[in-house]
């Protein structure tokens, strides 16, 4: 890649021609598209405007689209998310933007009463299309309110859809999906990830996502639907259902053991993709759910059930499950906390043992 | 620290916890005599583009047209047509007659829940008849009175109340829950206060689109403690959202007096100055009163002037819903000494006094309004009342959760289908 060149975005294009983004700026670029194409999408939510963003995902949108289009907000997630259902019902489709997921608690009665059952309530008079775009996940000292992943309340909930993408192809992809999708949308941005995939070896440096296939994103539009999971890697000796940053852990894992694991980032947590989770459980005979979130109660225990209620006679062995602690998320001990390679490590070994 | 607790009889005094209370409680004596409530006429009109900072007054005050003499008086004096002072009565007698006739539906068993609205019908019907028809209302539970100002048919309400196979809702939602798109009636939520900041967002994106259609939205005075409240005015005072955030302050929020929303200390319209909203508090039972304010406010608005805050100063007459019995927390006076009378009642005295109608007309009316609603409501029984099988075919309860149903409600669908067909073998499962 001796040749590249910086776009002005940013971006690199390599000796392939190909145009290389991270995280961020798949996500800039979906937004930037959207904003194009159709005149009723609306970014907001704080810091996003002028500034362009804490992680720098709104850069330059303002500048080019508006400041009607794309505006900062007051320090109000339930105002946040509340405008945006008004705006939803008159028409629009608006893209707020919780600055971290440990934020969206005083937006939930909104998103939960209100988006999740507006459709349902109205008969479809009234419809909430908007896409909550927020950071979640740890792995960056982020502490308890900076770290977490709150996933599992959302998948609860009947309305609502949850989205997370690992991969600057798949962000912007499922991005403009779910800005399309007229139904409310929760879109997980692994910040961990949004520079490059993050192995889980924390003491090893992390390659930018410019050197890895998935960063390769095409100009213009194109969209990756909703409710299906994406193969990672093939494999014959277990299934491994995850997603956001813990697909690349898992990955790094598998790669260093020499495990051969049919690797599946589910992307989509509701709508699941059912049927490509059971036709690699029933092939391998072995399923291990990675998530960082919390165990109890969290969407590993939804999977683990699914699996189990279906794929029940192919199974070889306990369905496992690799999570954070039922703890909040510690500072100092992160790395005791993360879900990292001797807890996935070792769950796989169990898997095979059986 | 714990252990560094004073000793009790340290000379520092010792805190005391207030809990409001109401003045009076069930079988009290009631004298309002230290409610202020001004004279009619005396509040000024400023003008609608004036700087908030500069309605002190109007919201501490009281703004009203109708007088004991039963004449309007005073600047805010809408100056409406005889026959749309008969319009309003009309809807007046009509929110009468079909709250009274629901509220027994309900008693005979007919549906589950009423709310009824007595006493504060000029909050809904006559703000609702200063607004344009497309401009969108985000109702609180207890406006039924759009609804029938706008002139949304009788038969829907009641199918609605009686989650029959009528109701456009699909029997999904509690009753008096409504829905009309087509009236610009957003869906109430039972979810207090959520309403408030949608309809800033709502107003919000008309002015993005350079469009000239407001919102205005409805809010009792014990909702206004709920954070939404406060991101409501918030984001209507930041983006300058052509709004109107109407507080119905009946004194009651179930069996918690209007104190324990803050209302010892202030006014809710005076929680406009602290946002830099236009405040206005005005006598929630004068008709005219509460149609020149909300005119005021639509001007106002459709002026980019920006958004208002107004407090309807009334009295909720009757118990807070069907499942409510006030005789156990307040006194059965408050209704007859409240100083604001009844809207329903000084809006015809002041149509009499305008020799514009008389004691037979209004009998009359009444009679007819009676009549159709009794006729409404026959003709929604014919699409049955809850219970009694003529509901939404089952499959209904699947649709509509998302744009597409999921596998997983498919797979729930069925489930629900298998318990029909062992329930009932031989019906047809969906039906």
């Amino acid at each position: 890649m001796s040749t590249q060149v910086k776009n002005k975005k940013g971006a690199e294009t390599g000796a392939d021609g190909e145009r290389r983004l991270n995280m961020i700026e798949a996500i800039n670029d979906a937004l930037d598209i959207m904003l194009e194409r159709d005149p009723d999408v609306i970014v907001m939510g704080e810091d996003i405007g002028y500034f362009g963003g804490v992680f720098r995902c709104t850069a330059g949108l303002q500048e080019k689209h508006g400041k009607t289009r794309v505006f900062d907000t007051p320090i109000s997630e339930c105002g946040i998310i509340g405008v945006a259902v008004g705006m939803g019902a008159y028409g629009l489709r608006p893209v707020p933007e919780i600055q971290f997921a440990d934020y969206i608690y005083p937006g939930l009665d909104q998103l939960i009463s209100e988006a999740a059952r507006l459709r349902y309530r109205s008969a479809t008079e009234y419809i909430a299309p908007l896409t909550v775009r927020s950071p979640f996940g740890g792995g960056i000292f982020g502490g308890q309110t900076h770290s977490q992943s709150p996933e599992a309340i959302f998948t609860h909930v009947a309305g609502l859809k949850t989205v997370i993408p690992a991969t600057p192809y798949d962000a912007k992809g499922l991005l403009i999906s779910c800005i399309e999708d007229n139904d409310p949308v929760i879109f997980f941005e692994p910040k961990r990830i949004y520079n490059g995939p993050f192995s889980g070896f924390y003491d090893k440096p992390v390659e930018p996502w410019k050197r890895h296939a998935d960063s390769v994103v095409p100009e213009g539009h194109y969209s990756i639907p909703l409710g299906k999971a994406r193969t990672v890697t093939e494999g014959e000796q277990l299934t491994v259902l995850t997603y956001g940053t813990m697909v690349h852990v898992t990955e790094a894992v598998c790669r260093e053991q020499g495990i051969e694991a049919n690797i599946l980032d589910l992307r989509t947590l509701v709508p699941l993709d059912i049927e490509a989770i059971e036709e690699s459980v029933r092939k391998t005979g072995r399923c291990l759910i990675v998530h960082e979130a919390t165990r109890t109660s969290g969407f590993g225990a939804e999977l683990s059930a699914l699996v189990t209620e279906r794929c029940f006679y192919h199974l070889e062995a306990p369905v496992e499950r690799v999570t954070g602690f039922d703890t909040p998320y510690p500072h100092s001990l992160e790395w005791a906390y993360f879900p990292g390679p001797v807890r996935i490590g070792e769950a796989i070994d169990k898997i095979l043992k059986d | 620290m714990a252990d560094k607790q004073p000793p009790a009889g340290d000379n520092r005094p010792k805190l005391a916890l207030h809990v409001p209370e109401p003045k009076y409680r069930p079988g009290d004596a009631v004298d309002y005599s230290d409610i202020d409530i001004g004279e009619p006429g005396s509040m000024s009109r400023p003008d609608e583009t004036c700087s908030p900072d500069t309605m002190r007054d109007h919201a501490y005050g009281l703004v009203r047209v109708l007088g004991d003499d039963d004449n309007a008086a005073g600047p805010w004096d809408p100056r409406l047509s005889p026959d749309t002072l008969r319009t309003m009565m009309r809807n007046f007698a009509m929110v009468r007659a079909f709250d009274e006739r629901m509220f027994r539906g309900q008693r005979q068993g007919k549906t589950s829940f009423y709310m009824k609205c007595t006493g504060e019908e000029a909050t809904s019907v006559a703000a609702a008849m200063a607004l344009a028809a497309d401009d969108m209302v985000f109702p609180s539970y207890r406006q039924q009175g759009i609804l029938i100002a706008r002139g949304y048919p009788l038969v829907e309400m009641i199918n609605q109340i009686y989650s029959n196979k009528g109701d456009k809702l699909k029997g999904r939602q509690l009753p008096i829950m409504y829905s009309s798109r087509e009236h610009s009636f957003f869906s109430i939520s039972g979810n207090l206060a959520t309403q408030t900041p949608q309809a800033v967002g709502w107003a919000m994106a008309s002015a993005i689109k350079g469009d000239s259609r407001i919102a205005a939205t409805w809010v009792g005075e014990g909702s206004t403690a709920e954070g939404d409240f406060h991101s409501a005015c918030t984001f209507a005072a930041v983006y300058n959202a052509p709004v109107i955030l109407n507080v119905i302050n009946n004194q009651w929020a179930i069996s918690s007096f209007s104190g324990f929303a803050g209302a010892e200390r202030t006014t809710f319209a005076a929680r406009a100055l602290g946002y830099g909203l236009a405040g206005l508090r005005v006598d929630g039972n004068d008709a005219l009163a509460c149609y020149a304010a909300q005119q005021w406010a639509a001007n106002r608005a459709r002026a980019n002037g920006g958004p208002t805050l107004i407090e309807y100063f009334t009295y909720r007459a009757e118990g807070h819903s069907t499942s409510d019995d006030p005789s156990g927390y307040r006194s059965a006076q408050e209704r007859e000494e409240w100083p604001l009378g009844d809207p329903v009642m000084r809006l015809k005295k002041h149509l009499i006094a305008l020799g514009e109608w008389d004691e037979e007309r209004q009998e009359a009316m009444d009679r007819e309004c009676a009549e159709l609603v009794k006729a409404a409501t026959k003709e929604a029984e014919k699409n049955g009342i809850l219970g009694h099988g003529l509901h939404h075919p089952f499959r209904t309860m699947f649709q509509d959760v998302y744009e597409d149903i999921p596998w997983h409600l498919e797979e729930q669908a069925a489930q629900a289908k298998h318990e029909r067909e062992v329930k009932w073998p031989g019906e047809e499962p969906w039906s």
